[in-house]
């Protein structure tokens, strides 16, 4: 089963080398995701699209503890197949905190500070049987 | 400029109510003001009216009369009944108007608010299972608890508070008290907080009349005196509900820019204020807003709270009415209801829930989506 982006120019390199794209602007240097021509720092409005580091660490988090409306979300909402999941801000060191599912939902295994990396989680399988994912991060195993 | 001041307040019950539109709830919400003004809608100039889910506010005019009064519409995420406040607080302050009035009403569907992510390419966002409230308020406070060291059963007696006050309060919805082990071993819902730590959206509506302060003793004995009004969006670096990205540098957000152009207009400070209506869209808000809005060092809360300093015979009263916590969230009126309820106590009128401490000040606070914040501050 094939794996698709839930969108080609936020998410690119699915499955194996999975990108965020957000972009950097050349007047301030501010950095926004996803990616948007205007700058809300210096309302400059030539922002340039760049690939957001892949590692950084857990600014904030929560868990999701119930299935969320449906639509917008696509992932599983039947109260009886519906597992927690983790939501958190990753600062990316020098860029921005991006917003993003976690694939850690166990409050005693998530905690301010710790080192991510990004990765993708499976949402549903559409009609010609392919995966659809999002991006999340996942804790760095310390090896 | 000419000061301003409220003369009437009307409300309709907050909570679920089958059969009765959004729209019924404003009208009935109108009447009442006018009643306790001592007017009629024929008298007013000037209507603004907000409302998120439950129709335009301005068509409410073939309900309360068609006499070609100025009635604007407001719209503006969680602060849409403040914003209709600070028109009409505007509108009177410059000497366009004399009298007129700020409504505002909602209903809204069951469960946490549906945001849908459609056009500027967004769909993703709500699609992957983010762009909830309720996550950004788990997250706000799980870092603020992180940073100041409160504690959870801290959140859990904001709650039990809440309810124990709607629970005297005749025109709240939830009006069973809770004990907080009950709020702790409700269902988690978006970590550290659980169901009862959450308002719901709701239905209600609220009106005030509002007329030039040097007119007020024409339509009551206890005017009250709206002494700042202000409504502030975010700036860059500030931590808000639904942000797909934040910005590394931080800034402070709305509500402390909001709480301080208060304060400034109004010519006091955080300690002159008696009694304090706080947007408490989920304990852990009520408990960050007392010192984003000034009334403590941040961390204070954490004693502040164990002590019953915020209790309706403590020190510094939050939320005698229950807040959002025991009334719900009907957009439309949220802002407005604070405001309904800080008048009653300023009179001397809230009943059994009465703050003892004679309050001759008063402060109100929303904040919501997408960043903003309005403040009051009212005195008698």
């Amino acid at each position: 089963m094939a794996q698709v982006s839930i969108q080609e120019d936020v998410l690119i390199g699915v499955p194996d080398e999975p990108r965020l794209i957000g972009g950097k602007c050349p007047d301030c240097g501010n950095h926004v995701f996803p990616m948007q021509k205007d700058c809300p720092k210096c309302t400059g409005n030539q922002i340039e699209e760049v690939e957001l580091s892949t590692r950084g660490t857990l600014w904030t988090w929560t868990v999701q503890g119930f299935p969320p409306k449906a639509p917008p979300y696509i992932g599983e909402t039947d109260p009886s197949s519906f597992e927690s999941y983790g939501v958190g801000y990753v600062e990316l060191p020098g860029e921005v905190k991006v917003e993003a599912r976690l694939t850690e939902s166990n409050p005693e295994r998530l905690e301010v500070g710790m080192e991510m990396e990004l990765t993708v989680v499976p949402l549903k399988t559409d009609e010609q049987g392919n995966e659809i994912v999002t991006f999340a991060f996942r804790p760095v195993e310390n090896k | 400029m000419h000061d301003v001041a409220i003369v009437g307040i009307g409300m309709h019950e907050f909570g679920r109510h089958d059969g009765i539109s959004g729209m019924d709830q404003g009208v009935v919400a109108v009447r009442r003001a006018l009643a306790d003004a001592r007017c009629e809608w024929e008298d007013l100039e000037f209507a603004f009216g907000g409302s998120k889910d439950a129709g335009s506010p301005d068509t409410m005019v073939s309900r309360l009369g068609l006499t070609g009064l100025q009635f604007i519409n407001v719209h503006n995420g969680c602060a849409t009944g403040g914003s209709a406040l600070i028109s009409a607080y505007n509108a009177i302050r410059s000497g366009t108007f004399d009298i007129g009035i700020a409504v505002g009403f909602d209903k809204h569907e069951r469960g946490a608010f549906r945001v849908r992510t459609r056009g500027d390419r967004m769909e993703w966002y709500g699609e992957s299972g983010m762009a909830l409230t309720t996550q950004f308020f788990g997250m706000k406070i799980n870092r603020y608890m992180h940073d100041f060291g409160i504690s959870q059963n801290t959140l859990a007696k904001v709650s039990a508070k809440a309810f124990r006050n709607g629970a005297i309060n005749p025109m709240a919805w939830r009006r069973k008290p809770l004990s907080e082990e009950e709020v702790l071993e409700s269902a988690m819902l978006s970590y550290p907080l659980t169901q009862y730590m959450f308002c719901s959206p709701g239905e209600g509506g609220v009106a005030i009349v509002l007329v030039r302060a040097d007119k007020a003793k024409e339509y009551t004995d206890n005017p009250v005196f709206l002494k700042s009004c202000v409504v502030k969006s975010r700036r860059f670096g500030s931590f808000e509900v639904f942000s797909p990205h934040l910005a590394n540098e931080f800034s402070v957000g709305p509500t402390v820019d909001a709480s301080n152009a208060a304060f400034e207009m109004a010519g006091i400070g955080p300690e002159d204020i008696d009694i304090a209506q706080l947007q408490d869209t989920e304990s852990g808000a009520e408990v960050m807003h007392m010192a984003e809005n000034g009334f403590c060092e941040h961390g204070e809360q954490e004693s502040m709270i164990q002590n019953g300093e915020t209790e309706i015979d403590g020190k510094f009263p939050v939320n005698t009415d229950g807040g959002c916590l025991a009334n719900g969230e009907p957009i439309g009126a949220s802002g407005l209801r604070q405001v309904y309820e800080n008048v009653l106590q300023l009179r001397g009128d809230a009943g059994e829930r009465q703050v003892p401490n004679d309050p001759r000040t008063a402060y109100t606070h929303v904040y919501g989506a997408p960043g903003i914040s309005g403040v009051t501050i009212l005195s008698r």
